[in-house]
């Protein structure tokens, strides 16, 4: 096997750089850990997830929790109609209208709708961790929750019509996003103010790259604690909120919006 | 009306727009679209309906209305009956017998491009089976030039990738010497940036014309950005070689890309005034894939195959360097498996090479989709025999920016070694001179004395 000369350059990216060659191909190691690597991308779409370690997590934190599914009926259909991971089955719609009915009138502030998406593994991974950042900043705002859903097969939409259903004054959808290879366990927040069916992608903000080796959870709480703050007060999310977000992308919050 | 006897059954389809989706080769996205078969059989009967369809009813019947889109008018107004005449009486299924036929020789073909209308190469495509669009493919040859050739015949060029999730410069660098040492580069060095901002574009691009520059590399860059931030990019005097642009197959996908045609010339206009290029002046690169314009809810009841040819159309009115179908990159609920991935990266390619386009492919696929690597490798000899102009080179096939697999550098080693191919020829005789490859065009053993070697070595102190 040739080794490459220049594999020192490899502490400057993540890039599968300096492998060395067998002849024109790529060495065996380099083989089976990319193999391996697609192998946990693979499983982080395919394994079901598993709730009960949720459940009981969110239990603790003083939350209760109600699962529901999309209309999809099966991995293989989520994957292929994105539509139908848009939308609850008959079973959960109903589920989620007696749900409202026994609020009554006292809606909540902020639908919590977590789903699998297109990573488990991400789900699994950062969901607690996420939520035991997050609380106390919805303690200190005294933001009502509705129960925190927990969706099987579902896409970011599905918090629409969750969250429509629910009245909730926004919906924040934690999803797992579609893995990397070298990021198989990703973690996505998708803020929607005033949700609907139909509402657009360009109506939603989003915070990436939730997990140990990406965006700190100090962070994306942080992030998302702000941008809810100000749908409420300026009553949008979207592309228009986005803009104003900008400098804490770059770490300069103005002293007004901490805490 | 369209109507088919067969098995038994009578088969009736209202519209060439309706034919044309029912004889496509099964895939997710048209029946995520609700415009494929709905059985093996109608999809077959529709196929020998498609068959004997005459060619000249393809300049009758529009599939959306000349009124109701500009790529419409753009087919129908551009179309050159001269360069149809050899064909116009053929029908679809004759046309294939004939493009697979001795008869049919490369000069034949290859001038029948501007005669031939998206919809017409689509059609031949869909009754054709995989090996027919090697063979059909590799008779059309599309030479395009900017400060190399590409795209003669028993030659494939590659596009270095070096993407960073954070545009670090130093980490694209670092990909750009790895792939330049293992031979690749020769279609362009091209980066999709994480950030639109028309200052950190300008700096990947001053970048990469400084490694071109110092090492006198006979190849061009591009940052893959909107093609309104090239334009600002050139106002401001940055080194701009190839202008970028994602483009679609109808005037409503364009838009949800935020271009128009009008965009386009601007931008082809703008890079020519710079002169950038030595030996020829395309100066365009576009990306198509199947299925935009039904994720943009711009499709109008089409099949997604018919619609990703009529991009062609639009590339070809600005005599771009390099088009590539990014095939697997959108995801399952277009293409769902490997199966499905192939049979599109093969019609892609053939229908843009009749269409008389520079094609590429980033033979490719995410990891929510039913493919690994070893359907790539099918796609990619396959490629390679059909004589597909360029391919992607990634740093191990993982873009870490864009988060998909494509093809490596090792995998453009290998396909040359299968196939025999060769580089771009100024691109190839560079890197012989420099020491990365022998005069075979083997990669050679590392020599001390190599300058990208010592720049590798400058880059990590």
């Amino acid at each position: 096997m040739t080794e490459d000369p220049w594999a020192n350059l490899k502490r400057f990216t993540d890039a599968r750089i300096g492998l060395g060659r067998s002849g024109s191909a790529m060495p065996t190691r380099e083989v089976l850990n990319f193999a391996l690597s697609h192998a946990m991308a693979r499983d982080a779409v395919t394994t079901p997830i598993d709730w009960t370690p949720i459940e009981k997590g969110l239990s603790n934190l003083g939350l209760s929790t109600l699962r529901i599914a999309s209309a999809a009926s099966d991995r293989s259909e989520y994957l292929r109609r994105p539509d139908l991971g848009r939308r609850l089955s008959d079973v959960s719609r109903e589920a989620l209208v007696r749900a409202s009915e026994v609020e009554g009138s006292a809606k909540p502030d902020l639908v919590i709708l977590v789903g699998d998406g297109l990573s488990s593994l991400g789900v699994a991974a950062n969901t607690l961790a996420y939520m035991s950042a997050f609380m106390p900043y919805v303690v200190k705002a005294g933001w009502k929750l509705s129960p925190v859903l927990l969706a099987d097969d579902a896409r970011v939409a599905l918090g629409d019509e969750a969250g429509e259903i629910l009245g909730g004054k926004a919906v924040l959808v934690l999803i797992g996003e579609r893995p990397g290879l070298s990021s198989p366990d990703s973690l996505g927040v998708y803020l929607t103010f005033s949700p609907r069916i139909g509402i657009k992608d360009a109506d939603r903000n989003c915070i990436s790259n939730i997990r140990q080796r990406g965006l700190s959870y100090d962070e994306g709480t942080f992030k998302t604690a702000w941008l809810l703050r100000e749908a409420f007060r300026r009553g949008l999310t979207g592309v228009n909120l986005k803009d104003d977000s900008q400098f804490l992308i770059e770490g300069q919050p103005g002293p007004e919006l901490i805490g | 009306m369209y109507r088919v006897h067969a098995g038994g059954t009578t088969y009736t389809f209202s519209t060439l727009k309706e034919l044309l989706a029912k004889a496509t080769p099964p895939r997710s996205g048209d029946v995520l679209a609700g415009v494929a078969a709905t059985s093996a059989a109608e999809n077959v009967a529709a196929k020998m309906a498609l068959a004997d369809v005459p060619l000249k009813q393809f300049l009758n019947e529009a599939i959306i209305p000349y009124e109701a889109d500009d790529v419409t008018r753009l087919i129908i107004d551009t179309h050159d009956a001269a360069a149809f005449a050899p064909i116009s009486h053929m029908t679809v299924g004759e046309f294939r017998d004939w493009l697979l036929s001795e008869n049919a020789t490369p000069q034949k073909v290859s001038a029948l491009a501007q005669g031939l209308t998206p919809e017409m190469v689509a059609a031949v495509s869909k009754i054709m089976r995989n090996q027919d669009l090697v063979l059909g493919a590799k008779k059309a040859h599309v030479i395009t030039k900017f400060r190399n050739t590409i795209g003669i015949p028993g030659h494939m060029a590659v596009r270095l990738q070096p993407n960073h999730p954070t545009d670090d410069k130093k980490g694209i660098a670092a990909s750009i010497v790895d792939g330049l040492m293992y031979g690749c580069g020769d279609a362009v060095i091209g980066i999709n940036p994480a950030s639109d901002n028309l200052t950190a574009i300008t700096d990947l691009l001053v970048m990469m014309d400084d490694i071109i520059s110092r090492f006198e590399i006979p190849t061009q860059s591009c940052v893959l950005t909107h093609v309104t931030t090239t334009i600002d990019a050139i106002a401001k005097g940055a080194p701009v070689d190839l202008v970028f642009q994602s483009i679609g197959g109808t005037e409503g996908v364009n838009a949800s890309f935020g271009v128009t045609l009008a965009h386009l010339k601007e931008g082809r206009e703008a890079a020519l005034s710079i002169k950038r290029g030595t030996v020829g002046d395309n100066c365009m690169y576009f990306e198509t894939g199947q299925g935009s314009a039904l994720s943009a809810d711009a499709h109008h009841g089409c099949d997604q195959q018919t619609i990703e040819a009529r991009a062609y159309a639009v590339a070809r009115q600005f005599k771009p360097l390099l088009v590539n179908t990014v095939v697997g990159f959108i995801g399952p609920e277009y293409l769902y498996n490997g199966k499905e991935i192939i049979r599109a990266g093969l019609e892609d390619h053939f229908c843009g090479k009749l269409l008389g386009l520079p094609m590429g492919c980033d033979i490719c696929y995410t990891n929510h989709a039913e493919a690994d690597q070893d359907d790539m490798d099918i796609l990619l000899m396959m490629l390679g025999a059909a004589g597909v102009n360029f391919i992607m080179g990634i740093p191990g096939a993982d873009d870490i920016m864009l988060n998909y697999q494509s093809t490596s550098f090792h995998d453009a080693l290998y396909v040359r070694e299968a196939l025999g191919l060769k580089r771009a020829p100024e691109f190839e005789a560079w890197l012989s001179r420099i020491g990365v490859t022998d005069t075979s065009g083997h990669l050679a053993p590392h020599a001390p004395g190599n300058p990208l070697l010592t720049h590798a070595q400058a880059l990590a102190a």
